[in-house]
């Protein structure tokens, strides 16, 4: 027995441990969506119902992220231009919160039923100009917007029955509006839509590198007949949208975007009458117990990080997982990853597209050179990357610290960091030490600890056994500095509205 | 008699881990967006092919209906094999026919000694299983003498939801036994087990029992429900924590309900992404089907003649010309 016990042993260590090959026995043939964005080689600004020239004669590029070529050229707004936004908007005001909800909701009707129509085109232009995959703006962000111009379309007539023991509903007149890059298309439907059945006219500026779905939403207004001046989109960088937000004539300002950037805002705004909603950043906590069912937690731990390119600010960014399980989940996520298809955005059969520009690659760069560096462990599959373009590889860090940047910092790119926690009550500390609060995350068979958690995490949205699911009537929106107000549902409508 | 055992079910999921049937839906439903195009279309439809256990389960079976069964397994379709010398030009004969007990040597003679093709028999009261153990065994034991190089059995579902899983295992361990060198497969009937979390817990207990090499199959075909994307996954990401525990790699095998080709591909994939290369291979993945030939014979002649053929081109009734 003794003299057989090592060699037994020699016999087991020889052996490898059992792995997957997920190899090129059968790989896949490029299946790019062919439809026709109809690009114009030009944009301009659509202000009062036209669309005009930059009073500067300015223009800049906007570059296909995937391959780093140019796209179309981009009206270059700077505040004289603001300024006519503002003033059309402000004359279009009278008449269009005058207009009965119910006339206004058949333009959001028209407006929803229209980009129905032209999908396909809006989703290959979405995923041209900002890098996400096809499969994404075709089933998520084109659908998704238009879902909200139905929903709020069916508010405009109703406004008096979603605020019940209010004497009157008014808008607040002009509404300066700043979205970001990373859903280009949705973030205008968030704030347009909203916007527009309570009565307000808006002046709206899209994200600098992503302006092209948002001017091609201009052709979609202006086929719809929507009276002059009601909505107005200007376009620029950040001269241009701090000129928007600190204009006289915005009765109300809403801004989804960096964290940086609200504060901004938020000094600018201050001692002003203005009202304020900002929609900022966020490190959300995905939180997995013991008990969960680990398959489909995985599954929700990729689609809450790696979806969009992780440009979502209520990513699952951090991982909490229970310490009895976190090499099983590790173990699970590596196999998952190592399918996931990076690659040519308007591929459909791809995964993770392209980061959306250069310099938020090189953040995203930097902000995992301090996470190896403080001593986080690195896993990124070994997949190709395409030569040119802005690719990053899906990445995870385990045996992260509290105190790492990569636990604390939004990185807005697919990085996911993994803390482990032992108790329920570590696990809520945990997730609310940050100094965001936009959305969490809970995994667990047990019904009363997700009423529980869903109680105690300071987090807007609480998701329970799934993750990044959205939908028009529910309200979404920040604690702390992720921001206040909220978009979507009633909520999202009273922001929009005086009550008295 | 015996009463269900919660507790025999609350021990086996806190092994084993639980299923979350809204995840499992949208998991699989990823995998239909896949665009499978071109000459991964074309791999595809061939690997589907190889891995088809041409099936015939009827009570009006005949020998003859068998024998010419046997022919189709052997040679797909006489267009598309054969004249390319190139190994992407030819087509592989199928994985394995599939017959009632009765038909086994009627399939043998038809094959011979030495078929590339197998020959699978449904045994242990197919489809319900509703009868003593003796008997069960003793029909493995014919199937087995009469020439079945695989044996497709049922596990005993009343056993199972009743909690009684020493039971279930014991009698898989017997039906192992009876096989000798036979490859066994294990049907859980999946639509009969209700849920997610017993389709999981029920393909350990198979598996913890068969031998490397050996199968578990969804369903026998005969009820109303049977394989789909759901169970197919549940029961693929079973085979695959328990190859990675143990080392052990089991045989998957989807029975029922798929009858066109772009399925198959789509259960394919979810082998490639679940499983990987190494279970794209007959030797481990089956499609228990009997029209599912005919459309990837189709769609194969479709992709190398730029058209689609009559349907009395692939043995199929053409009731309509």
């Amino acid at each position: 027995m003794c003299a057989r016990t090592p060699a037994k042993k020699t016999t087991r260590a020889a052996r490898p441990a059992p792995e997957l090959i997920f190899g090129d026995l059968w790989t896949f043939d490029p299946a790019p969506e062919t439809a026709d964005p109809r690009l114009q080689p030009r944009y301009n600004l659509y202000i009062g119902g036209k669309f005009v020239a930059p009073r500067s004669g300015k223009y800049f590029e906007t570059i296909n992220p995937a391959n780093e070529k140019s796209l179309a050229e981009i009206a270059l707004a700077d505040a004289s231009d603001v300024d006519v936004a503002f003033e059309a908007a402000s004359r279009a005001f009278p008449a269009w919160s005058r207009l009965p909800g119910a006339e206004r909701g058949k333009y959001l009707y028209r407006i929803a039923r229209l980009l129905q129509d032209r999908a396909r085109e809006f989703a290959v232009a979405e995923t041209l100009d900002g890098g996400k995959p096809i499969k994404e703006s075709r089933d998520f962000d084109v659908p998704m917007a238009a879902a909200h111009f139905f929903y709020h379309a069916g508010w405009a007539d109703k406004l008096a029955y979603a605020f019940p023991g209010t004497q009157a509903v008014t808008p607040h007149g002009v509404v300066g509006q700043v979205i970001p890059w990373n859903f280009p298309l949705l973030m205008l439907a968030w704030k347009l839509a909203p916007a527009l059945a309570t009565g307000n006219t808006v002046v709206l500026k899209p994200a600098e590198t992503t302006s092209i779905t948002a001017m091609k939403f201009a052709e979609i207004l202006d086929e719809a007949g929507l009276p002059p001046g009601v909505v107005n989109l200007v376009t620029g960088a950040g001269e241009t949208g701090a000129a928007v937000v600190a204009h006289p004539l915005a009765a109300k300002v809403a801004f989804t975007g960096s964290t940086e950037v609200g504060k901004k805002i938020m000094r600018a705004t201050a001692g002003t009458s203005k009202k304020l909603t900002l929609e900022l950043g966020g490190k959300a906590a995905n939180i997995l117990f013991e008990d969960a069912p680990l398959d489909q937690a995985v599954e929700g731990v990729v689609n809450g990080i790696f979806f969009n390119q992780g440009h979502v600010c209520c990513a699952g960014s951090r991982l909490l997982v229970q310490e009895g399980i976190a090499d099983a989940v590790l173990a699970k996520l590596k196999n998952r990853l190592k399918v996931l298809r990076v690659g040519d955005p308007l591929d459909k059969n791809t995964d993770v597209g392209a980061i959306n520009s250069r310099e938020q690659l090189e953040k995203i760069r930097r902000l995992v050179a301090v996470g190896v560096k403080e001593g986080a462990e690195l896993y990124q599959p070994p997949c190709t990357l395409p030569t040119e373009g802005y690719y990053f590889r899906p990445t995870l860090f385990s045996r992260v610290q509290q105190s790492h940047r990569v636990a604390r910092e939004e990185i807005f790119g697919p990085v996911l960091s993994i803390l482990t926690f032992r108790t329920v009550d570590e696990a809520i500390e945990k997730a609310n030490n940050t100094s965001f609060g936009l959305s969490a995350g809970v995994w667990t068979d047990k019904g009363s600890r997700i009423l529980k958690m869903s109680t105690e995490l300071k987090a807007g949205v609480v998701w329970a056994n799934t993750y990044n699911k959205f939908d028009p009537a529910s309200p979404f929106g920040g604690y702390k500095e992720s921001g206040f107000g909220r978009e979507g549902g009633r909520h999202g409508l009273a922001d929009y509205v005086k009550l008295s | 008699m015996s009463t269900a055992h919660p507790a025999a079910f609350r021990r086996l999921f806190d092994e084993i881990g639980t299923v979350d049937s809204v995840g499992i839906e949208e998991r699989v439903a990823k995998y239909v967006t896949r665009s499978i195009k071109k000459g991964a279309k074309v791999l595809g439809l061939k690997l589907a092919v190889s891995m088809v256990d041409l099936t015939t389960l009827e009570g009006k079976d005949t020998p003859g209906k068998v024998a010419a069964l046997c022919v189709k397994a052997l040679h797909p379709h006489e267009s598309l094999e054969g004249e390319g010398a190139g190994a992407a030009e030819t087509l592989p004969p199928v994985a394995a026919v599939c017959v009632y007990p009765a038909m086994v040597r009627h399939a043998r003679a038809a094959l011979g000694a030495f078929s590339p093709v197998k020959i699978a028999s449904v045994a242990t009261a197919f489809p319900s299983g509703q009868t003593s153990l003796a008997t069960r065994l003793a029909e493995v034991r014919t199937a087995v003498e009469d020439g079945a190089d695989e044996i497709d059995m049922v596990i005993n579902r009343g056993a199972f939801l009743a909690g009684e899983f020493t039971q279930v295992r014991d009698e898989i361990s017997e039906v192992v036994e009876a096989c000798g060198k036979a490859a066994l497969k294990v049907i859980l009937e999946t639509s009969e087990l209700e849920t997610y979390d017993n389709i999981r817990a029920a393909s350990f207990l198979a598996m913890e029992t068969i031998r490397a090499g050996d199968f578990i199959k969804t369903s026998t075909g005969k009820t109303s429900a049977n394989a789909t994307l759901g169970n197919n996954q549940v029961m693929v990401d079973a085979i695959r924590d328990f190859y990675l525990d143990t080392g052990i790699a089991i045989g998957m095998k989807p029975a029922g309900g798929i009858r066109t080709a772009k399925q198959a591909l789509t259960f394919l994939v979810a082998i490639k992404e679940t499983l990987g290369d190494a279970w794209l291979t007959p030797r481990r993945y089956r499609f228990g089907a009997s029209s599912l030939l005919n459309d990837l014979l189709r769609q194969l002649q479709k992709e190398k003649t730029g058209a689609y053929q009559a349907p009395y081109a692939f043995s199929e009734s053409a009731d309509s010309y």
